[in-house]
């Protein structure tokens, strides 16, 4: 008897079964968010009585969110409505101003040096304060320009202090987080990074929200 | 003169669907890359905002997450219309966000425990309040690393 080949297999129930797995994942599974805006939050103190820290009011750069999710900025003694898209404009200006005297000068500092902004990096103070009835929306673009405030000034100065690296401190804060960046890479941009964050401190502080 | 007769006319031909699975196929493997296996069912409404400054959360560090926001339409009877959290599979009230991290805590291993990020999903339309007491837990409670995750993009047109 002559061989006979082998019968095809019907194909036909193929899309079926295609259709019933892609369905099953697209009900049980969700696109990740896995990246957000870290924080950390201050220790909880029960109430002692701590004298309050004294700082300077040229030093601070108060945010105020109400709940009509206007910005009030005070700063230098003078209060304003802003825009949120001059936020980061004005925290820059003012954490760059470097208006310190003497052994508060502040020598990487580019800003016009006014008596009415902040002495240095490290003396600047960023508060922010919001209202019940805030919008988490606000509140999260106004943590957002902050930060970007933060990152356009740690930026510039990890260029100028490691200009043979080719990248700013965002870029290499992305890359000291990715696993694939070699072990000896990663320690020496730690380094870095931990360096820029010294020189340029976050001293950002929330205020607990009011009751209204 | 049958030899010129027309052509039966027997209307479209039939589109093939050989294909068919080979397309589907191709949308299955792009889901099953994309995504991830939802971690919790969610009865609240959950559309994050939008930020640029972001960082990635660390995967291999131990991390939970709290939902705020309003109730899903399925269950405004049930729990009204006002922010609320959901902890695991449950709607919970602020009191019992410390439960949650001890528990969240306690299948850690001893070593993990002080890495425990806190993954805040907060709706975008949700108001302050509810989340101004959740830090306040967090804070009596010790969990201080936090992360408010959102989705990339541009802040100024959340």
């Amino acid at each position: 008897m002559a061989k006979r080949s082998a019968p095809e297999v019907n194909a036909g129930s193929m899309a079926d079964i295609a259709f019933l797995l892609l369905i099953f994942f697209l009900v049980t599974t969700d696109i990740a968010t896995d990246s957000g805006l870290s924080r950390k939050l201050p220790p909880w103190e029960p109430d002692i009585d701590t004298p309050p820290v004294i700082i300077k009011e040229k030093n601070i750069f108060a945010l105020t969110l109400n709940s009509k999710n206007e910005i009030l900025l005070t700063s230098g003694g003078d209060s304003e409505l802003i825009a949120l898209t001059d936020l980061r404009v004005r925290a820059v200006e003012f954490l760059d101003n470097g208006g310190g005297q003497g052994e508060d000068a502040c020598r990487r500092c580019k800003g016009s040096g006014s008596e009415q902004s902040s002495d240095n990096f490290i003396k600047a103070v960023i508060s922010l304060a919001n209202d019940r009835l805030t919008n988490y929306n606000t509140y999260i673009s106004v943590q957002n320009e902050i930060l970007g405030a933060y990152n356009v000034i740690r930026n510039r100065e990890f260029k100028k202090d490691y200009p043979n690296l080719n990248m700013n401190f965002v870029e290499a804060t992305a890359m000291y987080q990715d696993k694939s960046t070699e072990k000896k890479d990663r320690e020496s941009l730690k380094e870095k990074l931990e360096a820029i964050k010294l020189i340029v401190p976050q001293k950002f502080s929330e205020a607990e929200a009011k009751r209204s | 003169m049958s030899k010129f007769k027309k052509k039966k006319d027997g209307g479209l031909p039939p589109i093939s669907t050989a294909s068919l699975p080979d397309i589907v196929f191709m949308l299955l493997f792009f889901f099953m890359v994309a995504t991830v296996i939802k971690e919790d069912n969610l009865k609240i409404q959950n559309n994050l905002p939008k930020a640029n400054q972001i960082e990635k959360l660390d995967k291999n560090k131990p991390i939970s997450y709290i939902y705020i926001g309003k109730p899903s339409a399925n269950y405004i009877d049930t729990y009204g219309t006002e922010d609320r959290i959901q902890l695991n599979d449950k709607l919970q009230s602020v009191e019992q966000v410390q439960a949650f991290i001890a528990a969240e805590r306690a299948n850690l291993a001893e070593e993990l425990v002080p890495t425990l990020t806190i993954s805040l999903k907060v709706d975008k339309e949700a108001k302050m309040g509810v989340l101004t007491d959740v830090k306040q837990e967090l804070r009596k409670t010790n969990a201080l690393k936090i992360n408010y995750t959102t989705k990339k993009g541009d802040a100024l047109t959340n």
